[in-house]
Protein backbone atom coordinates (compact mmCIF):
# COMPACT_ATOMS: atom_id res chain seq x y z
CA UNK A 1 0.00 0.00 0.00
CA UNK A 2 1.48 3.64 -0.98
CA UNK A 3 1.00 6.10 1.49
CA UNK A 4 -1.58 8.05 -0.71
CA UNK A 5 -3.71 5.05 0.00
CA UNK A 6 -3.42 5.15 4.04
CA UNK A 7 -3.94 8.50 4.04
CA UNK A 8 -7.20 7.89 1.84
CA UNK A 9 -8.53 5.02 3.72
CA UNK A 10 -8.17 6.53 7.03
CA UNK A 11 -9.72 10.23 5.92
CA UNK A 12 -6.18 11.21 6.99
CA UNK A 13 -5.12 14.80 6.05
CA UNK A 14 -1.73 15.27 4.78
CA UNK A 15 0.40 17.66 7.01
CA UNK A 16 3.85 16.73 5.35
CA UNK A 17 5.62 15.00 2.87
CA UNK A 18 2.48 14.47 -0.02
CA UNK A 19 5.90 14.04 -2.26
CA UNK A 20 6.52 11.01 -0.27
CA UNK A 21 2.94 9.76 -1.09
CA UNK A 22 3.64 7.09 -3.96
CA UNK A 23 6.26 5.40 -1.43
CA UNK A 24 5.71 1.97 -0.58
CA UNK A 25 4.58 1.77 3.03
CA UNK A 26 3.76 -2.27 4.26
CA UNK A 27 4.05 -2.71 7.92
CA UNK A 28 2.45 -1.19 10.82
CA UNK A 29 4.18 -0.51 14.39
CA UNK A 30 1.07 1.34 17.01
CA UNK A 31 1.78 1.97 20.34
CA UNK A 32 2.19 5.20 22.58
CA UNK A 33 5.37 3.86 24.37
CA UNK A 34 8.41 5.17 22.03
CA UNK A 35 10.62 2.48 23.58
CA UNK A 36 8.49 -0.18 22.60
CA UNK A 37 8.37 1.22 18.74
CA UNK A 38 12.12 0.79 19.25
CA UNK A 39 11.79 -3.13 20.42
CA UNK A 40 9.69 -4.69 18.43
CA UNK A 41 9.46 -1.69 15.53
CA UNK A 42 12.85 -2.07 13.74
CA UNK A 43 10.75 -3.68 10.60
CA UNK A 44 7.80 -1.32 10.20
CA UNK A 45 8.00 1.57 7.91
CA UNK A 46 4.81 3.13 9.26
CA UNK A 47 4.26 4.21 13.15
CA UNK A 48 0.77 4.71 14.47
CA UNK A 49 0.96 6.73 17.75
CA UNK A 50 -1.55 8.66 19.58
CA UNK A 51 1.33 10.37 21.38
CA UNK A 52 2.79 13.90 20.00
CA UNK A 53 5.63 15.53 21.06
CA UNK A 54 9.13 16.03 19.15
CA UNK A 55 10.20 12.21 20.57
CA UNK A 56 7.96 10.77 18.00
CA UNK A 57 9.68 11.68 15.61
CA UNK A 58 13.36 10.85 16.50
CA UNK A 59 12.11 7.81 17.23
CA UNK A 60 10.59 7.21 13.55
CA UNK A 61 13.78 8.46 12.29
CA UNK A 62 15.81 6.02 14.45
CA UNK A 63 14.13 3.11 12.72
CA UNK A 64 13.76 4.84 9.31
CA UNK A 65 10.51 4.76 9.40
CA UNK A 66 8.99 6.69 6.32
CA UNK A 67 5.26 7.86 7.29
CA UNK A 68 3.67 8.68 11.03
CA UNK A 69 0.17 8.58 11.21
CA UNK A 70 -1.33 10.63 14.55
CA UNK A 71 -4.56 9.29 15.71
CA UNK A 72 -8.06 11.31 17.36
CA UNK A 73 -7.08 14.12 15.96
CA UNK A 74 -3.18 14.89 17.45
CA UNK A 75 -1.78 17.86 16.23
CA UNK A 76 1.73 18.16 15.93
CA UNK A 77 3.35 21.67 16.12
CA UNK A 78 5.87 23.22 13.88
CA UNK A 79 8.92 21.98 15.27
CA UNK A 80 7.67 18.71 15.52
CA UNK A 81 6.95 19.32 11.46
CA UNK A 82 10.37 20.68 10.72
CA UNK A 83 11.46 18.12 12.30
CA UNK A 84 9.70 15.54 9.89
CA UNK A 85 10.63 17.44 6.88
CA UNK A 86 14.21 17.67 8.23
CA UNK A 87 14.52 13.97 7.68
CA UNK A 88 12.18 13.12 5.07
CA UNK A 89 9.06 11.43 7.20
CA UNK A 90 5.82 11.85 5.70
CA UNK A 91 3.58 12.98 8.41
CA UNK A 92 -0.46 11.80 8.47
CA UNK A 93 -3.24 13.06 10.76
CA UNK A 94 -6.88 11.29 11.16
CA UNK A 95 -9.46 11.47 13.36
CA UNK A 96 -9.94 7.73 13.94
CA UNK A 97 -9.32 6.12 17.28
CA UNK A 98 -6.02 3.81 17.27
CA UNK A 99 -8.32 0.50 17.36
CA UNK A 100 -10.61 1.70 14.34
CA UNK A 101 -7.71 3.40 12.55
CA UNK A 102 -5.92 -0.51 13.25
CA UNK A 103 -8.70 -1.94 12.02
CA UNK A 104 -8.98 -0.23 8.65
CA UNK A 105 -5.49 -0.73 7.79
CA UNK A 106 -5.68 -4.36 8.55
CA UNK A 107 -8.61 -4.75 6.74
CA UNK A 108 -6.77 -2.96 3.55
CA UNK A 109 -3.82 -5.45 3.79
CA UNK A 110 -1.67 -3.69 5.61
CA UNK A 111 0.26 -6.16 8.58
CA UNK A 112 2.18 -5.39 11.75
CA UNK A 113 5.99 -6.10 11.39
CA UNK A 114 6.59 -9.77 12.70
CA UNK B 1 44.91 0.76 14.00
CA UNK B 2 44.63 2.55 10.79
CA UNK B 3 41.69 5.54 10.77
CA UNK B 4 39.76 6.42 13.76
CA UNK B 5 36.97 8.94 13.78
CA UNK B 6 35.87 9.85 16.79
CA UNK B 7 32.57 12.44 18.35
CA UNK B 8 32.21 13.99 21.30
CA UNK B 9 28.86 15.17 22.40
CA UNK B 10 27.90 16.65 25.62
CA UNK B 11 24.04 15.98 26.47
CA UNK B 12 22.13 18.26 28.05
CA UNK B 13 19.95 16.82 31.06
CA UNK B 14 17.41 19.44 31.51
CA UNK B 15 15.82 19.45 27.82
CA UNK B 16 13.81 16.38 26.99
CA UNK B 17 12.92 17.98 23.03
CA UNK B 18 16.51 17.77 22.22
CA UNK B 19 17.37 14.31 23.71
CA UNK B 20 18.24 12.34 20.45
CA UNK B 21 19.81 15.38 18.52
CA UNK B 22 23.51 13.58 19.30
CA UNK B 23 21.83 9.82 18.08
CA UNK B 24 20.82 11.56 14.97
CA UNK B 25 23.91 13.21 14.15
CA UNK B 26 25.56 10.27 14.76
CA UNK B 27 23.08 8.27 11.91
CA UNK B 28 23.81 11.09 9.54
CA UNK B 29 27.45 10.93 9.84
CA UNK B 30 27.72 6.86 9.19
CA UNK B 31 25.28 7.03 6.64
CA UNK B 32 27.76 9.66 4.97
CA UNK B 33 30.64 7.11 5.25
CA UNK B 34 28.43 4.04 3.65
CA UNK B 35 27.47 2.35 6.49
CA UNK B 36 25.50 -0.60 6.04
CA UNK B 37 21.61 0.67 7.26
CA UNK B 38 21.27 -2.37 9.51
CA UNK B 39 23.88 -1.16 11.22
CA UNK B 40 23.21 2.06 11.53
CA UNK B 41 19.63 1.36 12.62
CA UNK B 42 21.22 -0.40 15.45
CA UNK B 43 23.78 1.90 16.25
CA UNK B 44 20.90 4.81 16.37
CA UNK B 45 18.25 2.70 18.14
CA UNK B 46 20.80 1.94 20.87
CA UNK B 47 22.70 5.11 21.50
CA UNK B 48 19.09 7.35 21.57
CA UNK B 49 17.91 4.77 24.09
CA UNK B 50 21.02 5.57 26.16
CA UNK B 51 21.09 9.35 25.33
CA UNK B 52 17.14 9.40 26.92
CA UNK B 53 18.57 7.52 30.05
CA UNK B 54 20.98 10.22 30.55
CA UNK B 55 18.41 13.22 29.98
CA UNK B 56 15.16 11.35 32.01
CA UNK B 57 17.94 9.15 35.20
CA UNK B 58 21.18 11.37 35.24
CA UNK B 59 21.03 14.56 34.28
CA UNK B 60 22.72 14.54 30.97
CA UNK B 61 26.11 13.24 30.75
CA UNK B 62 29.03 12.84 27.78
CA UNK B 63 28.78 10.64 24.71
CA UNK B 64 31.78 9.76 22.57
CA UNK B 65 31.23 7.59 19.51
CA UNK B 66 34.88 6.01 17.97
CA UNK B 67 34.08 4.44 14.61
CA UNK B 68 36.87 2.05 13.44
CA UNK B 69 37.58 -0.42 10.45
CA UNK B 70 35.85 -3.31 12.94
CA UNK B 71 33.45 -1.67 14.90
CA UNK B 72 31.62 1.36 16.32
CA UNK B 73 32.09 1.77 20.11
CA UNK B 74 29.34 4.39 21.74
CA UNK B 75 30.42 5.37 25.24
CA UNK B 76 27.70 6.99 27.50
CA UNK B 77 28.97 8.65 30.65
CA UNK B 78 27.16 10.47 33.50
CA UNK B 79 27.37 12.02 36.86
CA UNK B 80 23.74 11.03 37.66
CA UNK B 81 22.66 8.77 40.83
CA UNK B 82 24.44 5.68 39.47
CA UNK B 83 22.20 2.23 39.13
CA UNK B 84 21.77 0.15 42.19
CA UNK B 85 20.95 -3.21 41.12
CA UNK B 86 22.01 -3.61 37.40
CA UNK B 87 20.58 -7.02 37.15
CA UNK B 88 17.21 -5.66 37.70
CA UNK B 89 17.79 -2.56 35.70
CA UNK B 90 18.25 -5.21 32.72
CA UNK B 91 15.57 -6.61 33.16
CA UNK B 92 12.28 -5.61 30.64
CA UNK B 93 9.69 -3.53 31.90
CA UNK B 94 11.47 -2.45 35.28
CA UNK B 95 11.40 1.79 35.15
CA UNK B 96 12.05 3.86 38.31
CA UNK B 97 10.71 6.46 35.38
CA UNK B 98 8.52 9.48 36.71
CA UNK B 99 4.95 9.79 35.41
CA UNK B 100 5.70 12.92 33.62
CA UNK B 101 8.19 10.66 31.99
CA UNK B 102 6.09 7.97 30.85
CA UNK B 103 3.20 10.10 29.57
CA UNK B 104 6.53 11.36 27.01
CA UNK B 105 6.54 8.04 25.82
CA UNK B 106 9.34 6.74 28.18
CA UNK B 107 9.68 4.85 30.75
CA UNK B 108 8.51 1.09 29.86
CA UNK B 109 11.59 -0.32 31.12
CA UNK B 110 12.75 -1.74 27.90
CA UNK B 111 15.68 0.78 27.43
CA UNK B 112 18.57 -1.21 28.21
CA UNK B 113 17.35 -4.63 27.24
CA UNK B 114 16.91 -2.57 23.73
CA UNK B 115 20.48 -1.20 24.23
CA UNK B 116 21.93 -4.86 25.12
CA UNK B 117 19.31 -6.29 21.67
CA UNK B 118 21.14 -3.63 19.18
CA UNK B 119 24.71 -4.03 19.93
CA UNK B 120 27.43 -6.82 20.07
CA UNK B 121 28.87 -6.15 23.40
CA UNK B 122 27.08 -3.98 26.34
CA UNK B 123 29.19 -3.01 29.55
CA UNK B 124 28.03 -0.52 32.44
CA UNK B 125 30.20 0.61 35.36
CA UNK B 126 28.42 2.26 38.19
CA UNK B 127 28.62 3.52 41.23
CA UNK B 128 26.61 4.89 43.50
CA UNK B 129 26.36 8.26 43.83
CA UNK B 130 28.95 8.86 41.41
CA UNK B 131 27.65 8.28 37.93
CA UNK B 132 27.35 5.40 35.34
CA UNK B 133 29.26 4.63 32.29
CA UNK B 134 27.81 2.23 29.34
CA UNK B 135 30.04 1.41 26.69
CA UNK B 136 28.23 -0.29 23.69
CA UNK B 137 30.06 -1.81 20.74
CA UNK B 138 28.69 -2.69 17.29
CA UNK B 139 30.92 -4.87 15.21
CA UNK B 140 31.07 -3.63 11.39
N1 LIG C 1 22.19 6.50 33.17
C1 LIG C 1 21.45 6.05 34.19
N2 LIG C 1 21.64 6.57 35.45
C2 LIG C 1 20.92 6.11 36.50
N3 LIG C 1 19.96 5.15 36.40
C3 LIG C 1 19.73 4.62 35.19
C4 LIG C 1 20.44 5.04 34.02
N4 LIG C 1 20.00 4.32 32.98
C5 LIG C 1 19.04 3.50 33.45
N5 LIG C 1 18.88 3.66 34.79
C6 LIG C 1 17.97 2.90 35.68
O1 LIG C 1 17.62 1.69 35.06
C7 LIG C 1 16.21 1.61 34.89
C8 LIG C 1 15.88 0.89 33.60
O2 LIG C 1 16.33 1.64 32.48
P1 LIG C 1 15.60 1.44 31.08
O3 LIG C 1 15.61 -0.01 30.75
O4 LIG C 1 16.20 2.36 30.09
O5 LIG C 1 14.10 1.83 31.38
P2 LIG C 1 13.42 3.27 31.54
O6 LIG C 1 14.37 4.30 31.07
O7 LIG C 1 12.22 3.15 30.70
O8 LIG C 1 13.09 3.42 32.98
C9 LIG C 1 15.73 3.04 34.92
O9 LIG C 1 14.38 3.17 35.29
C10 LIG C 1 16.67 3.64 35.96
O10 LIG C 1 16.25 3.32 37.27
MG1 LIG D 1 15.30 4.17 29.25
Amino acid sequence: MTIREIQEALDAQFLYGEELAELDADFVFSADMMSDVLAFGSKCSVLMTGLCNPQVVRTAEMLDIVCIIFVRGKMPDEHMLTLAMDKGIAILATEHYMFTACGILYEHGLRGGA
Amino acid sequence: MSDQLIFTYVIDGDDFTRAGEASSSVKNKLKMIGVDSDVIRRVAIAMYEGEINMVIHANGGVITVTISDTDITMVLADSGPGIPDIDKAMQEGYSTAREEVRSLGFGAGMGLPNMKRYTDEMHIDTVLGTGTTITMKVNL
